[in-house]
């Protein structure tokens, strides 16, 4: 008898009775012999105390370091009451809601986190959620593909280089070619779209503050790119958008990110959550599940999955994406993010963020270790430049309980580049010792 | 379950708050306006309590595992052990930044052993994690097929997909790149052999196959199917969605399977969370494993660490390396199991085949073969008095109970597939039964009331069709009359 498994032997020789077998090996016996019972290497079962333990040992084994990066991943403040709420059975070990009728929880979560999404990001229509920001930004390509039916991709090289790892494995896949725009000054230019514009060109792809952290600005972009019948997509960190000019803004056709910096816990790398929202236009071109309004058959408000006609289980080969299960639950957590730190809340942490970031910037240069390669503006995240060991200044900062900087030459790009970023979790005394640390090094 | 229809928005009060941060005394930062937003967007400004209750009031409106079985076929919608929640968590494995290099044992090594016991368990060499999902494993299995036929330039582009395959299958082929060709099956959902031979032409890259297949039926054919397609220069793709019936039983990888993906939020009892996070690991034969997805977690006498620039694999395919959080979950269910897990697969298809036997006076089995984990009916067996599956489905509702999966697999026109996961009592299943015969015995009786179900949910028989003609996305897409 075990917990997870109700069975009593009562129980199973009932059972069998029923169905006519005297075992229940014989309800395999068209399973090839040759294979049948295979010799498996299983852990002994651990009991629940046993299990703490060992997850204890493995968590004694872990140094959490303080981040002053990003890279694509921000350690912002996740307010208490999220937790509770996403636990909650209902929600969590909830099924996609095909069934709406009790389902209406999930479907009304769906249907805000769109609502929200659309606001941030200025544009009318967003899906129920992605895996993550580097993968809606591929699919955000293959929408492009499929609304221009073109193949070629202009794609600007101050992206998240995993973003465009990402992208040019998907498109190797699915046959469409990607051109790398170079921006030696750290932020695309309008003179470099124009330069490699050709009337082959299904969509230029942008991040925005981009891998360097810098802020780009795109005025005049969508005009040229629509003039070619081109579309423009833009990757934007949400958490931003409380200050930045938005996708919608910029009359982007599709807008893709990262949500993990709304408040979702680092967790080595996930789950975290893309979303992806374009024009009304579009919409029925986008992949993923979406909610929509309706009424019952007594008029009540009830919420659906709807325009499921563009998706797998429908179009099956003639699907755009493949996409089915999503982040749903991270949805939630998304929603109950922006519900809880509000209009103020995502104002005043990324006012903190901009601030400390600033703040941290003007000290490192001060120590005369440090320049600005590009002197451009930036958000929260900031590239510099170092003649110095890069490797001693992770080792003196990881000493103290930081994890900074990053160096970009990781990801390939200039190996004399170090990336800082600041949230409004660090406090001035965070900063002014890493600061100090980073100055003693030889 | 009460009908809770307010909008956060609707709740919201500008000046209220439900949040503190900490003061600071950083200079303030003003940015060039030009790349400024107009105007701040427009977010809800609630209090904290308001914002806890209105969740906990839209929960009410859902059904989850803790409520009542959910019978839904190709779902495996078993419980999910609470104490995962509190091991997902602890500091260790919530605060880590996926760019930290030092200090992060106690993460490699869960990231290892789940990646050596998966192998150990599917019959496969090595495991990536980094997929996030069921259809994102297949895409990335069918990129590592595509990529092995590229580096022997077998020029081969077609995958086999049977008819009664579920959509990512196709889909997933699509994106990778390849052409699909449909594969007949038999009245039973397995492979229709003579098919199979007219199809597997010297163009055929591989077959994407589940076994046992989706109705249910173990392929009894899959020795025979793997030798042809590796004769004939292709690969075999297991999807993994229904493991369950084979855990410690049989392993693919013994099938003859070259490359697999598991859906842990299905066979590991990780929680679908509503529609995800899930995860969707892909295992591979040894030859293949050189091109899994970088990063690539890598041991030498350093001990663990990923390595990001690892050659000649299909590339990235997520941003860092896939849903930690969802994978040690997977991780401690393994560990609670232990060699119970061959007892999961035994429960999981007794159950199906007494729930078979136990209805199948009154619903239409269209196979009388042993089913594994689980198995479909096509719609009632009197079928008189027009009453559908739909019809049926909507009326279990009423009872209270998740209805099982519907309209597919597309092979049966009322297909109505059950799955009655091995965490299931027979009592419960006692339950299910009794109220699946009195609604055959009520669309005989009183087939309007049935027709017209269900009658005491909170919301009923929603209008789809308006919802897709005039879509309503969005809280400030509603009609202006609202």
């Amino acid at each position: 008898m075990f917990k997870y498994l109700p069975h009593t032997q009562h129980d199973i020789d009932t059972m069998l009775k029923t169905i006519g077998v005297s075992s229940i090996e014989a309800l395999f016996d068209d399973v090839p012999a040759e294979i049948l019972n295979p010799e498996l290497s299983l852990p002994h079962a651990h009991s629940e105390i046993e299990l703490v333990r060992h997850f204890r040992t493995l968590a004694a084994n872990v140094n959490v370091l303080t981040p002053v990066i990003g890279v694509g991943a921000y350690d912002h403040y996740t307010p208490s009451i999220i937790r509770p709420l996403i636990e909650r059975q209902e929600f969590l070990t909830s099924y996609t809601p095909y069934q709406p009728e009790i389902s209406q929880g999930t479907l009304h979560y769906i249907f805000e986190f769109q609502s929200m999404i659309t606001r941030l990001t200025e544009m009318d229509v967003a899906n129920a959620s992605m895996y993550d920001g580097s993968t809606a930004t591929a699919e955000a390509m293959f929408m492009a593909a499929a609304i221009t039916k073109r193949s070629h991709f202009l794609v600007s090289g101050t992206l998240h280089p995993s973003t465009l790892e990402v992208l040019k494995t998907y498109a190797h896949y699915k046959g469409l070619t990607i051109t790398v725009l170079e921006s030696p000054e750290g932020v695309l230019t309008i003179e470099t779209l124009k330069k490699a514009l050709t009337d082959d060109v299904a969509a230029l792809l942008v991040q925005t503050p981009n891998i360097y952290g810098l802020i780009e600005n795109y005025d005049g972009f969508s005009e040229i790119l629509h003039a070619n019948q081109s579309l423009f997509v833009i990757n934007q960190d949400p958490a931003t958008l409380s200050h930045l000019k938005p996708a919608g803004a910029y009359d982007a056709d599709i807008a893709v990110g990262e949500a993990q910096s709304l408040g979702v816990p680092l967790a080595f790398g996930g789950p975290y959550i893309g979303y992806m929202a374009t024009k009304s236009t579009y919409v029925r071109k986008m992949p993923g599940r979406i909610c929509g309004l309706t009424e019952d058959v007594d008029g009540k408000k009830a919420f659906t999955l709807t325009l499921q006609a563009r998706e797998q289980h429908i179009r099956r080969d003639k699907a755009n994406s493949n996409i089915c299960s999503n982040q749903s639950l991270l949805a939630l957590f998304v929603t109950i993010y922006l519900s809880t730190m509000g209009k103020e809340g995502l104002y005043e942490a990324s006012q903190q963020s901009l601030d400390g970031a600033h703040y941290l910037y003007d000290a490192l240069l001060h120590t005369g270790r440090f320049k600005d390669p590009f002197n451009q503006p930036f958000f929260k995240e900031f590239t510099l430049a170092t003649d110095g060991d890069i490797t001693a200044l992770k080792q003196a900062a990881q000493a103290a309980g930081f994890l900074a900087p990053f160096a970009l030459s990781q990801l390939g790009l200039n190996e004399k580049y170090v990336s800082f970023a600041v949230t409004e979790k660090r406090t001035q005394a965070e900063l002014d010792r890493l600061v100090h640390v980073l100055g003693g090094v030889q | 379950m009460k009908n809770y229809d307010t909008f956060i928005f609707e709740l919201s009060e500008p000046g209220r708050k439900a949040y503190t941060l900490e003061a600071k005394s950083f200079a303030n930062v003003q940015l060039d306006e030009r790349l400024l937003r107009k105007t701040q967007p427009e977010l809800p400004e609630t209090y904290e309590l308001g914002v806890l209750r209105h969740f906990t009031n839209m929960s009410f409106k859902n059904y989850g595992i803790e409520t009542g079985m959910y019978p839904l076929g190709s779902c495996t919608m078993k419980y999910n052990p609470k104490i995962h929640q509190d091991l997902a968590a602890l500091e260790a494995f919530s605060a880590v930044h996926p760019y930290q290099e030092t200090g992060i044992d106690g993460l490699l090594e869960i990231y290892a052993s789940l990646e050596t016991l998966l192998s150990n368990i599917s019959g496969m060499a090595q495991f990536t994690l980094n997929s996030y999902a069921g259809a994102h494993g297949e895409l990335v299995g069918l990129m590592v097929m595509k990529k092995w036929h590229e580096a022997n330039q077998t020029g081969k582009t077609k995958v086999l997909v049977p008819d009664a395959a579920h959509g990512t299958n196709p889909a997933s082929a699509i994106v990778a790149g390849f052409d699909v060709v449909e594969l007949a099956s038999k009245p039973d959902g397995t492979v229709d052999m003579d098919d199979f031979y007219a199809k597997l032409d010297e163009n055929v890259a591989g077959i994407m196959l589940t076994n046992p297949n989706t109705i249910g039926v173990f392929e009894r054919n899959i020795l025979e199917i793997s030798q042809a397609i590796h004769a004939a220069g292709g690969l075999l793709y297991y999807d993994g969605a229904n493991l369950n019936p084979l855990l410690g039983m049989a392993r693919p990888g013994d099938m003859g399977f070259d490359i697999m993906h598991i859906n842990l939020h299905k066979t590991f009892s990780t929680p679908h969370g509503g529609g995800g996070p899930g995860a969707g690991p892909v295992g591979v034969r040894e030859d293949l494993v050189r091109f899994l997805p970088k990063p690539r977690i890598h041991r030498d006498e350093k001990g663990l660490s990923f390595d990001h620039h690892r050659a000649g694999t299909i590339g990235q395919i997520s941003q860092f390396y896939g849903n930690f959080g969802v994978y040690l979950k997977a991780y401690a269910f393994i560990l609670t199991n232990g060699p119970h897990l061959k007892d999961i697969a035994r429960y999981a298809v007794l159950n199906a085949n007494y729930v078979k036997e136990s209805l199948k006076d009154d619903y239409d089995l269209p196979t009388e073969t042993h089913c594994k984990h689980e198995f479909v009916f096509n719609g009632l067996k009197d079928k008189s008095t027009h009453v559908t599956t739909l019809d049926v489905a909507k009326r279990l509702l009423d009872y209270g109970i998740h209805p099982p999966t519907i309209y597919f697999p597309l092979l049966y026109k009322e297909a109505l597939m059950i799955e009655p996961v091995e965490t299931e009592s027979k009592q419960t299943l006692d339950q299910f039964i009794a109220v699946m015969k009195t609604i055959a015995k009520e669309a005989k009786d009183d087939p309007e009331m049935v027709k017209s179900a269900p009658h005491t949910t909170i919301v009923r028989r929603l209008n789809e069709v308006k919802a897709a003609r005039h879509p309503v996305l969005t809280f400030d897409m509603q009609p202006a009359s609202e």
